[in-house]
């Protein structure tokens, strides 16, 4: 066998086989158990970068065999798939070694990190599926391995949550299936390609391809959380803060997100679902979800769930970004994949960090917080700056990308979404950072924990540092070879077509 | 060579429930572990014969039909003997150690058990249509026996309505069988299909086939005939309840599915396949509700199996007068859930009987902080669930995928409904189970802790089934196998 062949599997086995093993585990053996977490995020990790070397050299890595007549299982390695499997190996990483802080002396951490290894394999899965049939699998064992962290805490509130999440995301799963189904039945096996396959079809199938678009995206938009569909998203912020963490960065919202990538990009083909007329119907919707999450956002006085708000808006910078027909502003949605991770993480780390160590759960607590634990503070406000915008951070080249594109492609509209969307994020963000760095500490914390002379544990504190040194050099360097913004590029010159 | 791969498959079984009757139930067990083993080999053995060689008619004991008895072993039929082999196997071997031996009556548990696995080798291996009424017979009075097995008043009463609806269906069939031997003065399905097809027979009055396939609707327990099946197969031990659904009910489906494919193009019509969907897709969604609705965990699985055996029922219409392409999609699809739900429901059967040991009470609701204590089995009990929900990669999926191409292929785009909207119910009682699971109640910390081989048995079935999915392709293409004129012997 070849590396070639041997990589994408290799990749996909270490976070497979090391949820196998924790859950053989007994509960006792605390020690190992956190050493084969970190050892494997961090051989997968040493993977994933051996591809993306080999990738912008130009090489291929593809493993396939037919798993029912005409239906192939293929695992591929493409630059697209590089930019979310590099995003869910480093943030793995990162969130292993918080969870591990997180979940000190909790029961039933076996149960936890056996699931949340599977999550991740499923996730490498949807990044390295290289047809929708084999992107369908993971995304239903993604579905699957998120449901017990999501109610891991088993109380009825966390029950619920779990119920709710479960039955928008089969609903959606069977949908998928539905078009998938139908579009096999149509044209039969599509492999994710360059450019799509439907770039000159003919006027009888215009139709059922329309509906088989409008059938997918809306499978793909529950796990996306695009409004009318983001409903599960807030209710599921009752699972620990790691679990919400890597749903919001990495694994849920972005396999919706990611596939609805694919579907535009690799199997209908940019300019083909522009000819059907239906981007134009996904930018609206994008659009109308980035508004209407903002808005939801401010209204929130929890902590967790005004930064869920946040994410359904944020994750549609990366759907309308797939709107805006020019390479300038599709590279800068696509950017926003790794940048709203990173940034997104950084944040749900803080407040985790908040509640852990303060016991603060609402936004009115946060009063003088900043005096107390300033690095978590310094984290925090930098990861909000970036979601709003402000440069050099992550989030400012996202927007100054898509603004600019969308004004080359003669798309005035969206530049004013981005306006407003940005106006909304400071409206809900600046109160916060003010709170922390500006308001004096009224009441004592709810429930305060100490470590010694550190804010809080160092498991606790490094993740967001890490993150927020990622989410700052990615605006700076931005220009560099192998930041995310070159690697968008490359993905737009190699795969997009445009 | 051959000849004796036959001879095991067929009187071993039988020598076998002869040997354990006149044993005790640990004798019998000893026994029993050597006879799995034997079947298991000879099994292997016949179906990598068939994959070599390809399918054969086997006249026994030399006499050519019509006046002997003719086997006929294709592709399919191998598969199913050897999916009864890792079935059966399994649940005789988690039986073992689940039962009692202090319970006189567990004794006849090893000849039921061998009664019963004859019984199934001669269905799927039968070609005349009075042989596998025999089989038929065979097995739903050992089934019947191995549900008064579960001891209690309850369990009498199950077996006793189990045998009447199994008498009944049996009597319908044979009534169909005895017109059809009017009709054609022979019981071979492939003589009756090759009279039929050269054209000289006069037209068929549809009343036959529609006894016939009412008979064996009611032993395959086909909505609104299913009343018998969720008492039965909730109140028998777990292991009897696991080879119940895995297998019993399969033996009936199958010859109606063999009866239908060799001459429903000439006994039956449109309207009797769409009934028979129809009635299908109806089982699939109240069959579902019910088990969501169960308060005892068996119930939940019982119910499912209400449910699971009626998505094979779409092969009735996804069959008739159909392309040749569509109806092999939906040959395939039936195929593969026949095992894939064999599979995933024995290991859930299991799986749920050591729940039960575990936690020592048979509600839901009672597996509160299990996920904590045992989770090997729950584990298993998931994984069987994927299955049953029909998520990738599991056969469950694969089975679903192509019924879906079928329906969208023959333009029978109801059927689309009944397989997506079944698989959301299925998830709807599976996660029941697992929501139970997790919640955390602290007062109850004392869990019994079932044998070891308990918990990897239903294991193994479990990933057996979500496995099959990857290698559908293979597995298909040994069921593609049919007979090679003259060959094999």
């Amino acid at each position: 066998m070849t590396t070639g062949v041997l990589l994408p599997v290799l990749a996909l086995m270490t976070s497979l086989l090391a949820s196998v093993v924790i859950f053989a585990l007994p509960e006792r053996m605390h020690g190992v158990r956190v050493l084969i977490n970190l050892g494997a995020a961090g051989l997968k990790l040493v993977l994933v970068g051996v591809m993306i070397w080999g990738i912008a050299q130009g090489r291929e890595y593809e493993v396939a065999f037919e798993m029912l007549p005409g239906l192939r299982f293929v695992l591929r390695a493409d630059a697209l798939s590089m930019l979310f499997a590099g995003l869910s190996g480093v943030l793995w990483l990162l969130t292993t070694i918080y969870a591990v802080g997180y979940l000190e002396d909790s029961p039933n951490r076996s149960r936890f990190f056996g699931f949340f290894s599977l999550c991740v394999a499923s996730t490498t899965g949807v990044a390295l599926a290289g047809n929708l049939f084999t992107f369908f699998l993971f995304y239903e064992m993604l579905t699957l391995s998120t449901y017990p962290l999501v109610v891991h805490r088993g109380t009825e509130k966390a029950l619920k949550a779990g119920r709710n999440y479960i039955i928008y995301t089969l609903t959606g799963g069977a949908v998928l299936l539905l078009a998938i189904a139908w579009l096999h039945g149509l044209v039969g096996d599509l492999p994710f390609q360059a450019g799509g396959h439907f770039a000159d079809v003919e006027e009888a199938l215009h139709g059922p391809l329309t509906i088989i678009f409008v059938l997918l995206i809306a499978g793909l938009g529950v796990k996306a959380a695009l409004v009318p569909l983001h409903g599960w998203l807030p209710q599921a912020m009752v699972a620990p803060a790691p679990v919400s963490a890597l749903l919001h960065a990495v694994a849920v919202v972005k396999a919706g997100a990611f596939g609805i990538v694919r579907v535009v990009f690799e199997v209908y083909g940019v300019s083909a679902a522009h000819a059907l007329g239906l981007l134009s119907g996904l930018a609206v919707v994008a659009a109308f979800t980035i508004i209407y999450g903002s808005v939801r956002a401010l209204y929130q006085v929890d902590l967790k769930k005004r930064l869920a708000f946040s994410t359904i808006s944020q994750v549609s910078y990366i759907v309308l970004g797939l709107c805006l027909l020019g390479p300038v502003g599709v590279a800068g949605g696509l950017v926003h994949l790794v940048h709203q991770g990173i940034m997104k993480i950084t944040l749900f780390f803080c407040a985790g960090n908040y509640a852990e160590t303060l016991g603060i759960h609402r936004i009115d607590e946060l009063d003088g917080a900043g005096r107390r634990m300033p690095a978590t503070s310094v984290a925090f406000t930098l990861g909000a700056f970036g979601m709003i915008g402000a440069p050099p951070l992550a989030g400012f080249i996202t927007k100054w990308k898509m603004g600019s594109g969308a004004l080359t492609v003669g798309m005035d509209w969206v530049v004013v979404v981005l306006v407003v969307s940005s106006l909304l994020n400071a409206a809900y963000f600046l109160p916060v950072v003010h709170r922390l760095w500006f308001a004096e500490q009224r009441t004592p914390w709810p429930q305060e924990r100490r470590w010694g002379r550190l804010e809080t544990s160092a498991w606790l504190i490094w993740p967001p540092m890490v993150t927020t040194v990622f989410l700052v050099l990615a605006g700076l360097l931005a220009a560099m070879p192998f930041s995310p913004l070159n690697w968008a590029g490359l993905i737009v010159m190699r795969e997009v077509a445009l | 060579m051959i000849l004796w791969v036959m001879a095991g498959l067929l009187f071993t079984p039988l020598a076998w429930a002869v040997l354990t009757l006149l044993t005790g139930f640990r004798h019998g067990r000893w026994i029993s572990w050597l006879g799995i083993v034997l079947q298991a080999l000879v099994s292997v053995g016949l179906w990598a014969f068939v994959t070599r060689d390809g399918g054969f008619y086997y006249p026994l004991g030399g006499w050519q039909s019509p006046l002997g008895i003719e086997l006929r072993v294709d592709g399919l039929a191998v598969t199913f003997v050897l999916l009864t082999a890792v079935v059966a196997g399994a649940c005789g071997w988690h039986a073992s150690l689940y039962l009692d031996p202090e319970k006189s009556w567990h004794r006849y548990f090893w000849p039921l058990f061998w009664f019963l696995w004859a019984g199934l080798n001669v269905v799927w291996l039968g070609d005349d249509l009075f042989n596998l009424y025999v089989g038929l017979e065979l097995i739903s009075l050992s089934a019947v026996g191995l549900v008064a097995l579960g001891g209690q008043a309850g369990a009498l009463r199950a077996a006793l309505r189990y045998l009447l609806a199994a008498l009944l269906g049996s009597l319908f069939y044979l009534l169909g069988v005895a017109l059809l031997y009017g009709q054609f003065g022979s019981l071979s399905l492939s003589g009756i299909a090759g009279l039929l097809e050269s054209g000289d027979v006069e037209s068929v009055p549809v009343v036959i086939m529609v006894l016939m396939l009412f008979g064996l609707a009611m032993k395959t327990a086909l909505f609104p005939l299913h009343k018998w099946l969720p008492p039965a197969h909730g109140i028998a031990k777990s292991p009897v309840s696991a080879l119940l659904s895995a297998l019993v009910v399969k033996a009936s489906f199958y010859i109606a599915a063999r009866v239908w494919l060799e001459t429903g193009h000439h006994m039956g019509g449109y309207a009797l396949g769409q009934l028979l969907g129809a009635l299908g897709g109806a089982a699939v969604i109240w069959g579902s509700w019910l088990a969501f609705r169960q308060e005892k965990l068996k119930q939940v699985v019982a119910y499912s199996s209400v449910a699971q055996i009626g998505y094979l029922f779409l092969l009735f219409p996804l069959t008739w007068n159909v392309s040749e392409t569509i109806s092999v999609q939906a040959q395939q699809g039936m195929t593969l859930q026949v095992i894939s739900h064999a599979l995933a429901k024995s290991a859930m059967f299991l799986a749920a009987g050591n729940l039960i040991l575990s936690v020592g009470s048979n509600r839901v609701d009672a597996l509160a902080g299990v996920s904590r204590f045992l989770p090997f089995s729950l584990f298993s009990f998931g994984l069987a669930g994927v299955s049953l929900m029909g998520l990738p990669p599991s056969g469950g999926f694969a089975a679903k995928w192509l019924l879906l191409q079928a329906s969208l292929a023959s333009g029978q785009w109801w059927w689309l409904a009944v397989l997506l909207f079944g698989g959301l119910l299925s998830a709807a009682y599976v996660f029941r189970v697992y929501r139970a699971s997790f919640v955390e109640k602290t007062d109850v910390d004392e869990f019994y802790h079932p044998h070891r081989s308990l918990e990897v048995i239903p294991m193994i079935l479990a990933l057996l089934s979500l496995g099959l999915g990857l290698v559908a392709e293979p597995v298909l293409s040994v069921m593609a196998i049919s007979f090679s004129e003259g060959g094999g012997l």
